[in-house]
């Protein structure tokens, strides 16, 4: 039993730590919160029901959200974040327009999609075999999920440790006069960041739309708020703090469940975050909260 | 032909305008030196320079080309490399990431044949490659600032207090480099603390004065001028640099 909810956990954790590696992304190179994450993950869990209605088949539908999402991305930096990038108007103004930008994001899906919940259903996932490791059940369209979600994590680490793209975007982070006196493109650096997170953000967005088999327009609200947990958990700017924190959280609250605390899951899991942030207030591989004070 | 050409420069911070209007010429393959008071504009004329801060009014030529509204990473690939005051180093990456990450700025580049090149040059940087760059001493920060600036090959450096918080045993480890890389036909612009040791070494100079040109003229002749070095360099007055 516990072993079964621990492999739900990692299930679970895949999709939060994917989400969140996206928003924590662009902390990490901006120091801004993007409040618009949660709703490109929403959008391109529609992108990838619509294109799966016309019959693209689940997979190239994923990776063709995902590159929308990643467009958006783009053109959610041009419009909220490049116009006060260039006013240097600080960190916390950005955050309103992100939140505008959000909600132009959700009335637009509403106009397009209403509000009823959509399913995948004509992607045969009703159908998916069930598969039996000694005492443990899972999906085919589990294991799939959480392999994506990994899979992708661990690209984003290679880029981000060993190309090019990845030295500039981590030189950007650190330095923005540095890496400008160093000849790296600040604004493309930028974009190329976006497109990454927001991909990834989308991903993470079908991958838990195919999980629920459910597609609504406010999937986005939980997943923002346990993903900001996850990133103040994990040290905010941390990719890799991002991925343990969503894997920590995906534990708890299936745990919580195995204790017969389920209606105690989200007071549990803040108050272990709670404890974990005494501990270390900079979260577990967070050096850069400290840098501002 | 001047290889930087600047007219009537004027920038600031804010409301606040630093530089009021500043010329001066760089010619190709000459040392240059900038010396002033702190606070003068020394170092806002080299942020101005390299387009971090905007130009108010005049204009920047560099290598015959205008560069006044030009993007600072455009400067940078055009082999104007500026070597910021503070060092600042990419302190959570390591030595060779900090010189790959410039090395792949310049066209035609070959990123392990440069690196090799710096690291026979300074071979401490060589030993130290897989350490943060943050975890190095000043003057090993020092040497790993202005090799960033090698690796792209400069036309033109503009090295701000390179000496600044170094022993002088460092000093003159950083001022061989100067020397060599002068040696090497690479057009230099010095802002130095050390105003001495720089109008010694300087083909020309400027003196800087609150935002403006007060003096200038070949660097020994600058030197030779009592009225200069008392009132720049402070060493008449026990108060430091005089402000008329």
């Amino acid at each position: 039993m516990i072993a079964q909810q621990l492999l739900n956990g990692l299930f679970l954790g895949a999709v939060y730590s994917l989400f969140a590696v996206g928003y924590t992304l662009v902390f990490g190179v901006l120091d801004i919160l993007n409040l618009a994450h949660a709703a490109i993950f929403t959008a391109a869990a529609f992108t990838a029901f619509s294109l799966s209605m016309a019959g693209v088949p689940l997979p190239l539908a994923l990776i063709a959200a995902a590159i929308v999402a990643g467009i958006m991305g783009i053109l959610l930096d041009r419009v909220a974040f490049a116009p006060l990038r260039a006013r240097n108007a600080g960190t916390l103004v950005p955050l309103i327009s992100s939140i505008g930008v959000a909600i132009v994001i959700g009335a637009v899906l509403r106009g397009i999609y209403g509000i009823d919940e959509r399913h995948f259903t004509t992607g045969g996932l009703d159908t998916a075999p069930a598969i039996h490791a000694g005492p443990l059940t899972f999906t085919i369209v589990e294991l799939t999920i959480f392999l994506s979600a990994i899979a992708l994590m661990l690209v984003l680490s290679w880029v981000l440790r060993s190309t090019s793209l990845g030295r500039r975007i981590r030189a950007v982070g650190q330095d923005r006069i540095a890496a400008a006196l160093l000849g790296i493109n600040l604004e493309a650096t930028v974009a190329a960041t976006f497109f990454i997170a927001s991909a990834l953000g989308g991903a993470a967005g079908v991958l838990t739309a195919l999980r629920y088999d459910s597609i609504t327009l406010d999937m986005g609200g939980p997943i923002e708020l346990k993903g900001l947990a996850v990133i103040i958990l994990g040290g905010m700017g941390s990719v890799t703090g991002a991925v343990i924190g969503g894997f920590i959280l995906g534990a708890v609250e299936t745990l919580a469940v195995v204790f017969g605390l389920s209606a105690w899951r989200d007071a549990i899991l803040f108050g272990v975050m709670f404890v974990l942030l005494v501990a270390r207030p900079t979260g577990l591989f967070g050096k850069r909260a400290l840098r501002a004070a | 032909m001047a290889l930087l050409e600047v007219d009537g420069l004027k920038a600031g911070y804010g409301r606040i305008e630093i530089l009021h209007g500043i010329s001066l010429r760089v010619e190709p393959h000459m040392l240059c030196a900038i010396v002033g008071a702190n606070g003068a504009g020394k170092t806002t004329l080299l942020l101005t320079l390299s387009r971090l801060l905007p130009v108010r009014d005049g204009r920047i030529l560099f290598d015959g080309r205008e560069i006044t509204r030009t993007a600072s990473h455009t400067v940078v690939r055009a082999g104007l490399l500026h070597v910021p005051e503070g060092r600042r180093m990419l302190a959570e990456m390591t030595v060779q990431e900090n010189l790959l990450v410039a090395a792949a700025a310049r066209k035609g580049g070959s990123a392990p044949a440069d690196l090799d090149a710096i690291y026979a040059r300074f071979p401490i940087l060589g030993e130290r490659r897989a350490l943060p760059a943050g975890s190095l001493s000043g003057g090993e920060q020092q040497m790993l600032a202005i090799a960033r600036a090698l690796i792209m090959q400069p036309k033109m450096l503009l090295l701000d207090e390179p000496s600044m918080g170094l022993s002088p045993k460092l000093v003159e480890q950083i001022f061989a480099i100067i020397a060599e890389e002068r040696a090497r036909g690479t057009t230099i612009l010095l802002v130095e603390q050390n105003a001495r040791k720089a109008l010694a070494i300087a083909d020309y100079a400027y003196v800087l004065e609150r935002g403006t040109i007060a003096v200038e003229g070949k660097g020994g002749d600058l030197l030779d001028r009592e009225e200069i070095t008392a009132a720049y360099l402070g060493e008449s007055s026990a108060t430091g640099p005089a402000s008329p």
